[in-house]
């Protein structure tokens, strides 16, 4: 019964999100006010009733209903409960509904906090927000139905996949759709100001607290996705240029270019089309990612082919909202017209120029993603596009960005002259030139691509440290009061660039001086890894909930001194009788180490993993800072006093 | 420098800097595409000497071997019309399974074993590598049933 209720919830919430659309749209073309009050009530039944679907679905594994089959092959009544719940998740049918769950979401939220928009540009902002939202439900409906049922019901279900079963299975993905799906309404923004052929500085004041918190989700949940690779795929990797990584990384760069460009368009009334036009890719690309991890077309284009509903459907969505977005792009971009001038040395242009370094850098991840599924749709072969090519590739491309980040916050506006800029950052420079000569030297081993690493940092945090310094001389009172007191979106700028900073120390020293070391072990044999010695103690039998595992147990020391006790597991797991490796890591600020048991080679002997991985927790601590960063901004004050006086204005 | 001239002079650099990058790219992706053989094709001395390549297909039953003080393994990939002996150094994927489907990346050198320095076995039982399952499509030998376990419940690990 319950399921039903679901489903036909989901439908009365596909009737609302056609009502919103409808009404929010045509009212706004023809200034009928009653029409765009109608359109967000519409907007928060719309919500109401995609959370009763969720919900629905959320009780019917809560509760083992297998009979509906989309529970039935994706939990299993041994699987303990917060797993259950984030199963809804764990498959195809369940990821859109919490897609179409978070736009609602989304949707809600813009009907609360943007009291003080123009009731027109509102009511164009959640039209084109209802239209998504019809896609995403048809979509659902049509070839997606979650609630199906499975008669005769199963004995129990096929369980979630032993992988998925893991606190980053709770949080990744809802913290990854809520910044995939928040890029919507940045992309209604664009939409709803070309509709109305008018982009003021205003706009980019309002889009750029939505797009920030999009980013910032997004940043996080994409830095959650690594650790959680890193800790349980049992090889130490926390990044590995897949396409399922790539689908979120892309609209991550469109995004991060477009609140810098959005930056531009507040201050300075400048890079208008530009701005319109990142708000439309990043949101494309959230929908190419999307579909490009959900609809199996990476296991194999030819998944396609066993429900070509579902293809179809997918690629015409992806068609309407590019092409349809592109072509009101094209019919109203003269409209809206270029925006400011600024002279070739200025910080507007050092921040265009970064803007396309990481589009640029968008398109060669999307080359080496999509490449090998064209060629293999086309019946051309099969290939595949390995990390070198994006470590050869990527690296050399953003590197001018990084260096311009250190150079554009010193950047006057509109124009600004090289010799001042060179002469108040020689001391930044010396420095970073420096250390990133000298420490690897200190560290015992140089390599070209090391001291390439540290040398973007390092010029990083000496150009913010200049930075601060500058502002700091200019207040009054102590370092911490003149700290704090410093504008919320600066503090948050350089916050955010000292996470690209640590982020790049982590990647640099990961590369340059892990000790990975794969070995055949006994119970009671050492083995000396890096500046550690590791012993292997012995392994247990211990029994999980729904799983067998053998536990093996290891003593590290580093000169003679107890450091850390290791526990690596092999898991099997009942259900799908398939095996898992849960490694063991002792964390630390300079040093990882990582054990994890392969398989046993012999009645004794397993083969063994022990890793050393320096500073690699700085790449999630920088990811972090990035996303802390943002919130600083996001919290500037500015934004929330300007729309208090706009909604006085209104009133 | 007239204005005029000026903005010439950024146009140009910036068609410069973009022609050179995408020189730079095209480059990079071209010596980093890994091409696929199955065992027929290898067999047949389709695959290229010296160069990276990938294989793929089932491991033969009973065909693993393990060294004895040492991770070097032995084991055969099959197409079920085919076969290929591959050697590998290192630990073996989770999954990986005599019966099951593999795929493995390395070179073939001029011993006629293929070395491998990557097996992939992806994270799901019921989950055949794409490659996997196109060799023995190739070599017309995929059952129904494999064909169809090709479930969207499998790549979902991030």
């Amino acid at each position: 019964m319950i399921p039903e209720l679901g489903h036909f919830a989901l439908i009365l919430a596909l009737l609302l999100a056609t009502t919103q659309a409808g009404f929010s749209l045509v009212g706004a073309a023809r200034g009928n006010e009653l029409w765009m009050t109608a359109g967000v009530s519409a907007a928060r039944g719309q919500f109401f009733f995609i959370g009763i679907g969720f919900l629905s679905l959320a009780y019917a594994f809560y509760s083992n209903d297998f009979s509906v089959l989309y529970v039935a092959s994706n939990s299993n009544s041994a699987l303990p409960v917060q797993y259950r719940l984030a199963a809804l998740w764990g498959g195809h049918e369940g990821s859109m509904l919490l897609w179409a769950t978070t736009l609602a979401l989304w949707t809600v939220a813009v009907t609360v906090f943007s009291r003080h928009l123009p009731p027109v540009f509102k009511a164009r902002l959640l039209g084109t927000m209802g239209l998504i939202s019809i896609g995403f439900l048809l979509f659902i409906l049509l070839s997606s139905n979650p609630f199906e049922r499975l008669i005769p019901a199963a004995m129990d279900g096929r369980d979630l996949n032993p992988l998925l079963q893991d606190p980053g299975m709770v949080f990744h993905p809802p913290v990854l759709y809520m910044g995939y799906v928040g890029f919507s309404v940045a992309f209604g923004f664009a939409i709803a100001a070309l509709l109305g052929g008018e982009l003021s500085p205003e706009w980019a004041r309002w889009t750029r607290t939505w797009t920030t918190v999009a980013w910032m989700f997004l940043t996080v949940g994409i830095a959650f996705g690594s650790k959680w690779a890193y800790y349980e795929l049992g090889w130490g990797g926390w990044w590995f240029w897949d396409a399922v990584e790539n689908a979120s990384f892309m609209p991550w760069l469109v995004g991060t270019a477009l609140i810098h460009s959005l930056a531009v368009t507040e201050k300075r009334d400048a890079f208008k089309l530009w701005t319109v036009l990142l708000a439309i890719f990043a949101f494309s690309l959230s929908l190419l990612g999307t579909f490009l991890v959900r609809s199996g077309v990476l296991t194999s284009v030819h998944a396609f082919a066993t429900d070509p509903r579902r293809g179809l459907f997918i690629l015409g969505f992806l068609a309407l909202v590019i092409g349809g977005a592109l072509t009101l792009f094209a019919l109203r971009a003269p409209k809206v017209g270029l925006g400011g001038k600024f002279g070739m040395v200025s910080r507007e242009s050092m921040l265009l120029t970064n803007n396309v370094i990481m589009v640029v850098a968008a398109g060669v991840v999307m080359l080496g993603t999509l490449y090998p599924l064209f060629l293999d749709a086309l019946g051309l072969g099969k290939i595949s596009v390995g990390p070198p090519y994006f470590d050869t590739v990527f690296v050399p491309v953003m590197m001018p960005a990084i260096f311009l980040m250190g150079l554009a916050i010193f950047a006057r506006w509109k124009n600004a002259a090289l010799p001042d800029l060179m002469t108040r950052l020689k001391w930044a420079f010396g420095v970073s030139v420096v250390v990133a000569l000298l420490l690897p030297f200190v560290m015992g081993k140089w390599t070209p691509m090391i001291a390439l690493g540290l040398l973007m940092a390092m010029w990083i945090i000496t150009t913010a440290v200049v930075s601060l310094r500058d502002r700091l001389q200019k207040r009054e009172g102590g370092m911490i009061a003149a700290l704090i007191h410093l504008p919320r979106a600066y503090q948050g700028m350089i916050v955010a660039h000292l996470g690209v900073a640590v982020f790049i120390i982590g990647v640099t020293m990961v590369k340059g001086y892990e000790v990975e070391q794969d070995m055949r072990m006994s119970p009671g044999d050492n083995a000396t890894v890096g500046s550690y010695s590791f012993h292997f103690d012995g392994i247990q039998d211990q029994p999980g909930p729904n799983y067998m595992a053998a536990v093996g147990h290891f003593t590290a020391t580093r000169n003679g001194r107890e450091v850390a006790v290791l526990e690596p597991e092999k898991r099997m797991y009942t259900v799908q009788s398939m095996p898992m490796t849960e490694a063991a890591i002792s964390a630390g600020l300079v040093n990882d180490l990582y054990v994890s048991l392969g398989e046993p080679v012999s009645e004794q002997a397993w083969a063994v993993r022990i890793y050393i991985k320096p500073f690699v927790q700085w790449i999630w601590v920088g990811a972090l800072m990035m996303a802390g960063g943002g919130l600083l901004a996001m919290l500037d004050p500015r934004y929330r006093r300007r729309n208090k006086t706009q909604q006085g204005d209104n009133a | 420098m007239k204005a005029r001239h000026k903005r010439f002079a950024f146009i140009a650099a910036g068609i410069a800097a973009v022609a050179i990058a995408a020189t730079l790219v095209l480059n990079a992706f071209r010596s980093n595409l890994v091409f696929f053989y199955t065992p027929s094709q290898v067999a047949n001395g389709e695959a290229p000497k010296g160069t990276s390549f990938r294989i793929g297909g089932l491991v033969e039953q009973g065909s693993l071997k393990r060294a004895n003080n040492s991770l070097d393994a032995h084991f055969m990939v099959t197409d079920t019309a085919k076969r290929i002996e591959v050697v590998y150094s290192g630990i073996l994927p989770d999954l990986f399974k005599e019966g099951k489907g593999v795929v493995a990346q390395g070179k073939l050198e001029s011993d006629g074993l293929f070395h491998a320095d990557q097996v992939l076995a992806k994270h799901d039982e019921n989950y055949m590598p794409p490659e996997a399952a196109e060799a023995l499509k190739k070599a017309g030998a995929l059952n129904e049933k494999t064909g169809k376990s090709l479930v969207t419940t499998t790549e979902q690990a991030r």
